[in-house]
């Protein structure tokens, strides 16, 4: 069996109708409030037809161009993390009763997504968030269950912003693996069409239903020439070489006092990162004090109470939280779970209020060691 | 658990200083909360919401408004003697609100204009917050405050649990809401990133940049933020006048503006 195919655009729309036939969600790029998010969307209407985004440290603009695009954006401003891991959730309660007390676990809500657009860089970032939550000995049972039920429709990326560093971090703009359905939009002379693979026998078998036939070669090759357009396009980059090493070596460069004056610990950047898994565990109780329950709620290694332990707290400086999510993201993640934390979506530094940019902070770090070597 | 006798629930006692009343009128504005809230405490002294005045001791005091007068010195130091734990609510009881922007004036020359009789007005110079003349056990911020925040307090005191406020930016609740942020789409200005939580991000959730109502939060890096209202064309004045309004004379805020003040 062939598994490519050419998809019509009508297609799309029999391809979002079948998935909500099986019961799915369907969560895809649509238009919001100046930007491009994903969230609940029932036809292929809803899609942000002819919308880009150009995206530099700090500034996020979105315009139409008139075009037939319908995947021509770049990013939302927040990944598909919310869905697979929301941001507020209730573990449990208590119920104290006479002397003693029950303890009611809060299930999870059964979720069925099906995920419209997700690109390559972000697609990575699910793999590497399965790896936090699934691989390990602490399992996060309401991750898995949502995740285990959902459905990828990856997009291969037509335009790349200005921010993305894929190409670094070895995550697009093809998407490699674990999506069920892998679709290039091509758009030419020739017409709008888009070329689809199967990564699953799932995304075949509902690619047979919705009637797509056989990619030819010549299509094939425009599905590439479509992502290595993009590749081209791609400006940003981070040096990887060595880099576990470097960052956990420097420590203590001038560097980072110089980012800690910048930087506004406001903890945007964690937020946006679709890497980024911390949370915090909060309790609480009625008035009456007759229940308590515990939530888990995102949190950020640039608050102050993440560091906050019995006796004290052990990163009150700016300095010493940007540190640790850098080095987190790009040095000690490899340590714990054998790769980086950063898949290059370049979010960070779009969302981040004042610019600063992961990839410019590193060649910093790095130009400052060889002055020190030099001057040594 | 036996349930507690009347006598048994703790003695609250709200007073108010210079201030709006808004903040205590957010107690009264909890409808669904206040059965419950009348139900756990015992509210003794609240002239905003009943005749009744019992006399302290007391094992909460809440306390709104600025200390701006001698005697408002002398009064503090009455009610901190007489509450077991001293609980300060709003921008006027922790930052000394909006009126503080005359601790930027000489209050003599109000004095004159305002009143007919200046000789008969007693005040201090500057407006200050309640923590500036005795030890508050907690200060909840906000230009009014958070309802729920109020709330949350009084629960967590009577449950004898840490409460559940943060200290942490505003971003922190947009990107929890999912919010798209104003400054980075839209080059709108926007104190978030230095104002603490607890509005529940309610500007920017209109497509507002924050005012922050809430006083800096617990890092706050005015002098990065400020850079960054120029590059969205934002001049001197603007920014002098944003960090200058209901927490003004906090600290990290009152120095920013000072910063831009030529
Ligand atoms: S660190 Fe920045 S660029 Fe890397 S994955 Fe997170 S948000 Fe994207
Ligand atoms: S790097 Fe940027 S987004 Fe992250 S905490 Fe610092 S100022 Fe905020």
């Amino acid at each position: 069996m062939d598994k490519t195919y050419r998809l019509e655009t009508e297609d799309l729309e029999r391809l979002l109708q079948l998935l909500q036939g099986e019961g799915y969600e369907t969560i895809g790029p649509t238009l919001g409030n100046g930007t491009i998010v994903y969230d609940k969307i029932t036809t292929a209407k809803d899609l942000p037809k002819g919308w880009t985004d150009e995206e530099e440290p700090a500034s996020y603009r979105i315009s139409n161009n008139g075009g037939e695009r319908m995947f021509g954006y770049t990013l939302a401003p927040q990944s598909w993390k919310r869905f697979l891991y929301p941001p507020l959730r209730e573990l449990f309660s208590i119920r104290r009763n006479g002397k003693s007390f029950e303890t009611l676990r809060t299930d999870s809500e059964e979720k069925k997504f099906a995920f419209i657009g997700v690109r390559p860089c972000e697609l990575s970032a699910v793999l590497i968030q399965d790896k936090v939550f699934t691989a390990g000995e602490y399992r996060d049972d309401d991750y898995l269950s949502r995740r285990r039920n959902a459905f990828i429709v990856a997009v291969n990326c037509a335009n790349a912003g200005a921010n993305c560093f894929c190409l670094s971090m070895n995550t697009g703009p093809k998407a490699g693996e674990g999506f069920d359905i892998a679709l290039t939009e091509v758009v030419n002379d020739g017409g709008h069409y888009f070329v689809a693979e199967a990564g699953t026998d799932k995304g075949a078998t509902l690619l047979e239903r919705t009637g797509g036939i056989a990619a030819s070669e010549r299509e094939r090759g425009e599905a590439e020439e479509v992502v290595e357009r993009t590749a081209s396009q791609i400006t940003k980059s981070l040096d990887t070489r060595g880099l576990q090493e470097i960052l956990a070596e420097n420590q203590e460069s001038p560097h980072w006092d110089d980012v800690a004056k910048r930087c506004l610990t406001c903890g945007n950047c964690t937020m946006v990162c679709p890497t980024c898994f911390c949370a915090a565990v909060e309790d609480s109780t009625d008035l009456s004090g007759k229940t308590a329950s515990r939530t888990r709620r995102w949190d950020s290694c640039f608050t102050l109470d993440f560091a906050r332990v019995s006796g004290g707290n052990f990163r009150i400086t700016p300095k010493s939280r940007y540190r640790q999510w850098l080095t987190h993201k790009l040095s000690s993640w490899v340590e714990q779970f054998g790769i980086f934390g950063c898949v290059g979506c370049g979010r960070c530094i779009t969302w981040c209020p004042v610019g600063i940019d992961i990839t410019a902070e590193v060649s910093a770090i790095k130009g400052e060691r060889v002055k020190q070597e030099k001057g040594a | 658990m036996p349930t507690k006798s009347k006598s048994l629930k703790p003695k609250v006692a709200v007073f108010k200083f210079a201030s709006c009343d808004g903040c205590q009128l957010s107690l009264l504005d909890a409808e669904d909360e206040l059965l419950d809230v009348a139900g756990a405490i015992d509210i003794a002294f609240f002239p905003e919401a009943s005749r009744r005045m019992l006399k302290g001791p007391y094992d909460i005091g809440i306390v709104e408004g600025s200390i701006t007068t001698p005697h408002d010195v002398e009064h503090i130091r009455e009610i901190r003697k007489s509450c077991a734990v001293l609980i300060t609510i709003g921008a006027c009881a922790t930052a000394g609100g909006i009126q503080a922007l005359r601790n930027w004036k000489d209050i003599k020359n109000y004095v004159h204009i305002v009143y007919a009789s200046p000789e008969y007005i007693s005040t201090l110079d500057r407006s200050l917050p309640v923590g500036s003349f005795v030890h508050v056990d907690f200060e909840l911020r906000g230009c009014p405050i958070n309802k729920y925040q109020l709330i949350e307090v009084i629960n967590a005191f009577l449950n004898k649990r840490k409460p559940n406020i943060h200290a942490y930016s505003v971003c922190m609740d947009c990107k929890l809401k999912g919010n798209e942020c104003v400054m980075v789409a839209r080059g709108i200005p926007c104190l978030g990133p230095v104002t603490q939580s607890g509005c529940g991000a309610i500007c920017p959730s209109f497509d507002r940049g924050c005012y922050g109502c809430f006083g800096p939060m617990e890092s706050p890096n005015t002098q990065a933020l400020a850079a960054q209202y120029k590059e969205v064309g934002e001049s001197e004045l603007d920014i002098k006048l944003a960090f200058r309004t209901f927490n003004a004379y906090a600290d990290a805020f009152r120095k920013e503006s000072e910063a831009h003040e030529h």
